[in-house]
């Protein structure tokens, strides 16, 4: 341990303990809630309810996910949503990445031009009337395109990739294929993408992450309750109260029994909607942090 | 995001000027549009998509100052010039709104800007290297859990009655304080939650700021005898001050901008009169009630004074730190 190492003052070592403690602090309030919503999805209600359950799971009960299983709105909500995320991820890449290239080719005349014309985008909207007018007049409400099509080509993203291409890939590479007659249809699918798979990971588990949590995009366009994603669902249950899909949570005589149940399966709810997003986190989390720096860093 | 936008350098660097003198504008064009043709395909899908995405509604402003004519599309209702500004100004609630969401977002900001910048010096200080790792990864964490789930959350663990917080608080004496439904807690409770979820988020861009400060800084200020603490205050903080000021404009620029998501999800009958924001209020009358160009017009309002702010700070930092936008 270096804390007590040698060569150290006094109010270094006090220091020390200070950034210790403050550490263990922050890492504590930050961990236990998410920690306490584990435990509480797999104990008995009753005790949760009542506080007693505080470290470890007491009166081991799987009420809440029993009645997630049961329940059609959630695995609707999923299926929709994980098409949503996939075809969508899809295209914010397959219209990202290009135009990315192609604004970091230096012989491209018009790419200032075209930057300009997007980071405008970044600072001015029309606001959310006419957008929703606009999808309505191209029949997009209420069908799964607007998942999809609308905003798939995020400026930050396009800067990130553009700023990585600039950099990681030399300009030299281009000549000398260039050379051997090679176009950039070709230097784009077979030099640019394999050198990139850092950028494109970054890139892809934004926009990942930007689906799957997606709210708005329900709330705003969509009526039918089947198109609904997940995040609509999980509004219903988790802050609407509608926990049963038979009826309603809490209130009436039996409400503060109906609500020990209810809040048993909005911790289950809770975890089986971030599941996926917790699982790929440890592995991503790497990612996340170099695509901000190369966003930040540059500029 | 902040530091995206200082574009015009990159670009305006020196172009090859591949086009010989010799040969006319005309045909240089023509040649390097031949040259160039699989670029403009690669391209034009995104730039379609920005335009009718972002450019067509922004011409759809104008309905701001229309009728919506259902027959005639967008813009093709009766002009009214400033009316339905007007209208908006004139309605009893417009104090109430202006004043929720400038408490709301001047509170985010106020609190929840040196937060990250705290924790970006913490995490800098842990000298245990594993221990830093698991740290960062936990304080990212909270940011990748959709508005939804955390507002969900935090009607579970704030729950007067069953949840966590609400039994604690009623364990030390501070009991029967409904968080959820009370107009003294709204801000509070939207704040420092706002705080845990993204705070170990927004320190990245700061901890990317300190990694790049330059060893011999830090071993020079031991040689001349300074303390951990010294360190901090003259080394550390001096390399994030531009981070600081550039991601502080730009959160002004949003000063009225509180995320719509969490405020509508946090808001019940019980908190409305603190929690109703002009986001929420542009979403009521707009889309529920269909009421379009009076909602466009409230929303072009938001827009307007946001960039007023953005302005004004930007030349504020300008003139004491050199350090702006563009």
């Amino acid at each position: 341990m270096r804390f007590f190492s040698k060569g150290k003052t006094a109010s270094d070592m006090i220091f020390d303990a200070v950034i210790f403690i403050l550490s263990v602090c922050i890492f504590v309030v930050i961990a236990y809630p998410l920690y306490f919503v584990i435990i509480a999805s797999v104990s008995d209600s009753t005790l949760v309810s009542t506080g007693q359950v505080t470290l470890i799971p007491k009166g081991f009960s799987l009420f809440g996910y029993q009645e997630i299983f049961k329940d059609s709105r959630i695995w609707i909500g999923y299926k929709n949503t994980i098409i949503y995320t996939v075809l969508g991820t899809f295209i914010n890449l397959l219209f990202t990445l290009p135009a990315a290239y192609v604004l970091s080719r230096q012989e491209f005349k018009a790419r200032r031009f075209i930057m300009f014309i997007f980071i405008v985008t970044m600072f001015f909207n029309g606001g959310l009337i006419p957008t929703y007018l606009l999808m309505k007049d191209l029949h997009m409400t209420n069908t799964m395109w607007v998942f999809i099509f609308p905003f798939c080509v995020n400026v930050f993203n396009l800067i990130i990739t553009r700023t990585f291409f600039e950099n990681s890939i030399p300009k030299e590479l281009f000549e000398a294929a260039q050379m051997d007659g090679c176009t950039h249809f070709q230097f784009f699918g077979k030099v640019a993408l394999p050198l990139s798979k850092a950028v494109i990971s970054v890139v892809g588990l934004y926009y990942l992450v930007g689906h799957w949590n997606d709210f708005f995009t329900g709330l705003v366009y969509i009526r039918d309750y089947s198109l609904q994603p997940l995040q609509i669902v999980l509004r219903d249950i988790l802050v609407s109260n509608q926990v049963f899909s038979e009826g309603a949570g809490s209130g009436g005589a039996a409400g503060g029994y109906a609500q020990r149940y209810a809040d048993q399966v909005k911790y289950a709810v809770i975890i089986v909607s971030t599941l996926p997003i917790l699982i790929v986190y440890p592995f991503i989390q790497k990612y996340f942090e170099k695509g901000v720096m190369i966003g930040s860093v540059k500029g | 995001m902040a530091f995206s936008n200082p574009e015009t350098k990159k670009i305006s660097g020196n172009m090859p000027s591949i086009s010989g003198a010799q040969l006319s504008r005309k045909s240089s064009k023509l040649s390097s549009l031949k040259r160039d043709y699989q670029l403009w395909i690669m391209i034009m899908p995104a730039i379609a998509v920005i335009i009718i995405f972002n450019y067509i509604p922004m011409y759809g402003i104008q309905l701001a100052f229309r009728d919506f004519d259902f027959t005639k599309g967008l813009t093709g209702g009766q002009w009214r010039g400033f009316y339905y500004f007007e209208q908006f100004i004139n309605n009893y609630q417009f104090k109430d709104l202006m004043t929720n969401t400038v408490v709301i977002s001047l509170a985010s900001i106020i609190l929840g800007f040196p937060a990250p910048i705290i924790l970006a010096l913490i995490i800098n200080q842990v000298i245990w290297k594993r221990s830093k790792k698991t740290l960062q990864t936990t304080v990212y964490l909270p940011h990748f859990i959709s508005t939804v789930v955390m507002v969900g959350l935090l009607n579970v663990l704030l729950s007067p009655n069953t949840g966590i917080v609400g039994l604690l608080m009623k364990h030390i004496g501070l009991g029967d304080i409904d968080l959820l439904g009370s107009t003294k807690a709204f801000v509070p409770v939207y704040v420092i939650s706002d705080i845990w979820q993204h705070c170990g988020w927004n320190s990245i861009i700061y901890l990317a700021a300190l990694s790049s400060v330059d060893p011999q800084l830090y071993d020079s200020a031991k040689i001349d005898g300074a303390s951990r603490w010294q360190t901090i205050r003259y080394v550390d903080l001096p390399a994030i001050v531009p981070t600081m000021i550039i991601l502080f404009i730009l959160s002004m620029g949003n000063v009225l901008n509180t995320g719509f998501e969490k405020v509508f999800l946090m808001q019940n009958a019980l908190n409305l009169p603190v929690s109703e924001v002009i986001a929420t209020y542009v979403y009521k009358i707009g889309i529920i009630s269909n009421q379009f160009s009076y909602s466009a017009a409230i929303g072009l309002f938001n827009t307007l004074i946001n960039f007023v702010f953005l302005l004004g700070m930007n030349f504020i930092a300008k003139r004491f730190s050199n350090i702006s936008l563009w």
